[in-house]
């Protein structure tokens, strides 16, 4: 199976022909930094094309065809436009907390983003508790939210920062029990690891109905952390006009926009990584010739296959149901998931125990 | 610079009219001292630009329905890649003015138009928005939007049918192909510095 | 008919005419309360059609109420009275007898200065509070304004303003209509989800509603004021711009108006077509209104769906009469041109497709489950409520109010035809959304059974170059896509009508917002909002 080693390896080894030790690590660390930066900017324009036609899809409609074939650099003609529109400057409210508010949402989508595994020994951070810092990461969006809503000193913002607060919260909890579920299956919290133990089976085929679901619990809850619809309270179009960036223009709008699909390729990856085994391919234990070809296909592949199909799960959803209500999108949570996810866990221990 | 460089996908330059606005236009900007620099940078811009127009989701009246139109199943503004409407004006670039705009309206219209972010244009769309359209002798209807905001480009049509939308967007994003990235910046600057 | 009149008769101070559809009683001003708590409370006028304000020059200004009685809609009696001198301009308000009349006497305020004595809230409803003069009165200087440019300003607490009487004076009182320490936010007049320029102030407790005021007038354009300057073929034009979604249902009603006061015979032919472009219209509006509706709870697909069926019925329209959205084809004395021969085969096309489209749109949105959640026991209005607040159509009819002009009292070709009045008596959200679905249906029907029978012969009546309407007051109701919609014309015999008024339906539906949306959420006041499915300006004319 093809590894991404001999190239990191590579990288390493030609740093170390003219640099030190010290300075070739922070090169490398520079260098991976970087990459992952192109990678987000690439992933979120490729993401917000795909949802832009495969919607257009659902409406009978063509989508985005003028830019170069099938419409392929729309999203780079908006990045453009948007890079060079002006930045509103907003008197009557918090200067620096509605500067600093878009970078802190970024942020929080980067370092998730940062730790997970692309493909064979492509994988940035990796250490022992990986599946509790991608959960505690993954939850500092939310001050960004809640600061954008706050210091723009606007009723429409703050009301959806607020329901954003509510709704990230309590979402947090039924994704990271459903990602506990998976933590007891496999007994560990190092994501590599994980990968490696799905080598033989994947999860969700592994872990019996627990798994089938914690998946199920994972993606609704995923989905409600992305604020995209039917859980898409904190900017309800009709509701709010746009949440909690009404006040946001240019890059600063740009900034929640691109974190908004990244949010959901990562939500989709950790699915991926937890149940679908990553970027392993599917094996099948016994079926030695089967599991020859499945190797063949590289492992960069097979982790974003299973992610796309995961987001187009969620897209989906968002283009064929209404939104929630506030008060049923806490009730769902707070009655139905979380004592699902609760019970599940206790499920899944009894089957890794007995 | 040649303004048949201009180019509309699918459309040729010849299709277009009022070609002659746009070959004034570059020439005025020319003889004014504003160097049309053709540089590859602002024409990357520009294509970012003209490719990219999300409009404020505005309407007053019956024309918005013909903007609904414009926006489903049939005639997909998608395609240009339009279809980005924004519900802020911070968020919008083009504002299309579908329908009538009356007195107690005008300084609603003129605030949204102000709170949009630069670069912006107006379409005005519908003979209410160019002109009053058939309620000109009304007590409160305002003769047009361009005595209030400067508009880009007319769609006449009571209402349009949402071709003549999709026309009006083709011949914005012409404009806006022939504008030149530094010279509205520098003039802007200058207009800071007037204040 | 015959008590109303013993009734009447035993008091001294009215006078009873009876026309074949309409009685009128005339009435002195100072005892236009009398009267009106005597046919409210002992003749069960419980329905407030529509109040029109008049000015009659040197004989002073008037007012005529029109008023129907829910057990025989079929027939109206007008009350009119009138102040008999410019200098008085006072009468006493009826708000309390029909809730409804709250926002007819304020634009009668509006438009004529007429102070209505007791009216709980007597501010201007269209023009902005800073407007010099009344236009609507003959004397109205039209350079007395300029274009306004600042934003009007109206603080979140606003006050409200009424006249009393009070041991022989008047007495102005003011109330605000806001607590200080509420929070208010404002929908519109540029906001996704109010469908034109609508203006709420919505006073919210967290994402509960506590109190809302609309406030009207972004897109009031003066037409009947200007209907006052223009040729009754004129009028046409204007009357399909005020709902554009129905705009030939409205500009059938101009038609039947004109033609019942020259009293032209209308070919049949003609008759059918009206129908048939009619009931297209109506699937064209509930359509969009459907779509719009989902489009507020969030989904968009639902709304290009709907969108994408009304096309084929715009190219119908196109195809015959010229127009998608404003066919123009009614012309008083019948229609514009004959239709074309391609009409009756796409029609037929359109009606299996569309009863395909149906099944669709009710699996893809009725049946889901939070579809429901969000519509079922949400938004409801009670059958009484219906009534007094006004609301009619496909609105109150899912709170059981049979209403429906087209049963009530068939105009056109419709007495041909055997269809079902929709009928529910949830009185909720979802009733108000599945009805009008139901309602696609039973217009399917009528259009079916009236396509394969369209007489031969001329499409219009011959009538004069210029079109003079006789001396006198003509009403005539049609029930158009959003409810009863009604013109009055009053006519001194000229090219131009003397005075037109147009009673809008969706204006007393945003005020049963105001009685159905406290103590709901954020969301569901939206949701009220798109299902009561108003149009702006049809309010605002």
């Amino acid at each position: 199976m093809y590894s991404f080693k001999d190239i990191t390896d590579g990288i390493d080894s030609i740093l170390h022909l003219f640099l030190n030790d010290t300075f070739a690590t922070l090169a490398e660390l520079i260098l991976a930094g970087l990459a992952l930066i192109g990678a987000y900017a690439v992933l979120a324009l490729t993401l917000i094309y795909a949802e832009r036609k495969i919607c257009a899809a659902f409406q009978c409609r063509i989508g985005p065809s003028r830019t170069g074939k099938w419409g392929v650099f729309q999203t780079v003609a908006d990045m453009i436009k948007i890079l060079f529109k002006e930045l509103i400057r907003l008197d009557h409210n918090d200067r620096f907390l509605f500067r600093v508010a878009p970078f802190i949402v970024i942020i929080a989508s980067m370092c998730t983003f940062a730790a997970l595994p692309f493909a064979k020994n492509l994988h940035a951070i990796d250490f022992n508790m990986g599946v509790f810092y991608l959960i505690a990461v993954s939850s500092l969006g939310v001050i960004g939210i809640l600061l954008a809503g706050w210091s723009s000193n606007s009723k429409y913002t703050m009301i959806g920062a607020m329901r954003s607060g509510a709704q990230l919260i309590s979402y947090e909890i039924s994704a990271g029990l459903s990602l506990l579920a998976v933590v007891i299956l496999s007994g560990t919290m190092k994501i590599s690891e994980i990968v490696e133990q799905q080598s033989e089976m994947w999860f969700i085929f592994r872990g019996h109905v627990p798994a089938i679901i914690a998946f199920f619990t994972y993606i609704i809850a995923g989905h409600a952390e992305t604020n995209r619809g039917p859980f898409d309270l904190p900017e309800a179009e009709s509701e709010l006009t746009a949440g909690y960036h009404t006040e946001y223009s240019g890059i600063q709008f740009g900034f929640y926009y691109l974190a908004e699909y990244l949010n959901m390729f990562i939500v989709a990856a950790i699915a991926a990584v937890m149940f679908f085994g990553g970027w392993m391919p599917l094996h099948v234990s016994g079926w030695d010739g089967f599991n020859y070809i499945m190797d063949c296909i590289p492992s960069f592949i097979w982790f974003f296959g299973k992610t796309f199909a995961c987001v187009f799960i969620a897209l989906w959803v968002r283009w064929s149901f209404p939104r929630l209500r506030i008060d049923q999108l806490l009730n769902f949570e707070w009655k139905i998931l979380m004592p699902i996810c609760l019970i599940n866990i206790i499920l899944m221990s009894l089957i890794v125990v007995f | 610079m040649e303004v048949k460089d201009i180019r509309i996908r699918n459309m040729k330059y010849e299709d277009f009219n009022d070609n002659e606005y746009l070959e004034n236009y570059v020439n005025e900007l020319k003889e004014n001292g504003v160097n049309v620099f053709v540089g590859t940078f602002s024409d990357i811009i520009n294509w970012g630009r003209s490719n990219s127009v999300w409009p404020l989701t505005f309407a007053t009246s019956c024309c918005g329905i013909e903007f609904m139109c414009v926006g489903a199943a049939r005639a997909d503004f998608a395609r240009f890649g339009w279809e980005v409407t924004r519900n802020s004006p911070r968020q919008a670039d083009v504002i299309f003015v579908c329908g009538t705009i009356v007195h107690k309206m005008a300084p609603v219209l003129k605030r949204l138009y102000d709170q949009m972010a630069e670069p912006k244009y107006v379409i005005a769309v519908g003979s209410c928005a160019i002109g009053g359209g058939p309620f000109k002798k009304s007590y409160h209807v305002l003769k047009g939007v361009d005595e209030i905001i400067p508009v880009d480009v007319y769609v006449p049509g009571c209402p349009p049918r949402p071709e003549a939308m999709l026309y009006g967007m083709m011949q914005l994003s012409r404009k806006i192909k022939v504008q030149n990235f530094f010279a509205l910046s520098e003039k802007s600057v200058k207009h800071k510095s007037e204040k | 008919m015959e008590t109303l009149e013993k009734r009447l008769s035993t008091l001294e101070y009215v006078s009873v005419e009876n026309e074949d559809d309409r009685t009128t009683v005339t009435v002195a001003p100072e005892k236009v309360l009398e009267l009106a708590k005597i046919l409210r409370y002992e003749e069960k006028y419980d329905f407030l059609f529509d109040i029109v304000g008049m000015d009659y020059g040197d004989e002073g200004f008037g007012v005529i109420y029109y008023l129907s009685q829910t057990e025989n809609p079929a027939r109206l009696t007008a009350v009119k009275t009138r102040t008999g001198s410019r200098e008085k301009n006072e009468l006493d308000s009826v708000c309390e007898i029909w809730e409804s009349a709250n926002v007819y006497e304020r634009e009668v305020y509006d438009f004529f200065g007429i102070i209505f004595i007791n009216h709980p809230d007597l501010r201007r409803i269209f023009l902005r509070t800073d407007w010099n003069g009344y236009p609507l009165r003959k004397d109205y200087d039209f350079e007395s304004n300029s274009i306004p440019v600042h934003n009007e300003l109206i603080p979140d607490m606003e006050t409200s303003h009424s006249v009393y009487m009070h041991e022989g004076h008047e007495e102005d009182v003011t109330r605000s209509l806001f607590d200080s320490n509420e929070y208010v936010v404002n929908f519109g007049p540029q906001h996704p989800a109010m469908h034109g320029v609508l203006h709420l102030r919505v006073s919210i407790e967290g994402e509960e509603v506590k109190n809302i005021d609309p406030n009207f007038g972004y897109i009031h354009r003066g037409i009947e004021k200007l209907c006052e300057s223009y040729t009754y073929p004129q009028i046409l034009h204007l009357v399909d711009r005020l709902d554009y979604l129905s705009g030939t249902m409205n500009r059938h009603a101009v038609c039947l108006c004109c033609e019942k006061a020259l009293g032209l015979e209308v070919p049949p032919r003609a008759q059918y077509v009206r129908t048939i472009i009619d009931e297209l219209t109506r699937i064209a509006s509930h359509l969009l209104g459907w779509g719009c509706m989902c489009m507020d709870m969030g989904s968009i697909t639902a709304f290009v769906y709907g969108m994408r069926d009304r096309e084929k019925i715009m190219d119908i329209f196109e195809e015959t009469a010229g127009g998608r959205l404003m066919p123009n084809y009614n012309i008083i004395g019948g229609i514009a041109r004959d239709i074309n021969p391609n009409f009756i085969r796409r029609v037929k096309e359109f009606i299996p497709y569309m009863r395909k489209m149906l099944k669709e749109h009710h699996i893809l949105f009725t049946g889901n489950p939070i579809a429901t959640g969000r519509m079922k026991k949400i938004g409801y209005l009670s059958k009484e409520r219906a009534i007094t607040t006004g609301a009619t159509g496909p609105s109150s009819r899912a709170s059981g109010w049979s209403n429906d002009l087209r049963k009530i009292k068939p105009y056109s070709a419709y007495d041909k035809v055997d269809f079902d009045e929709v009928l529910r008596t949830g009185g909720d959200t979802f009733d108000r959304y599945i009805i009008r679905l139901d309602e696609i249906e039973q217009s399917l029907r009528i259009i079916e059974q009236l396509i394969d029978n369209i007489p031969e012969g001329a499409f219009a009546a011959k009538t004069g170059a210029i079109i003079r309407l006789p001396k006198g007051e003509f009403i005539q109701r049609v029930e158009n896509a959003r409810g009863q919609f009604g013109v009055h014309i009053a006519s001194e015999g000229g090219k131009t009508p003397y005075r037109v008024k147009f009673r809008s339906p969706s204006l007393v539906l945003v005020n049963a917002l105001k009685e159905i949306v406290p103590r709901h959420k954020i969301a569901d006041l939206i949701m009220i909002g798109a299902s009561l499915d108003y149009v702006i300006p049809c309010i605002d004319r």
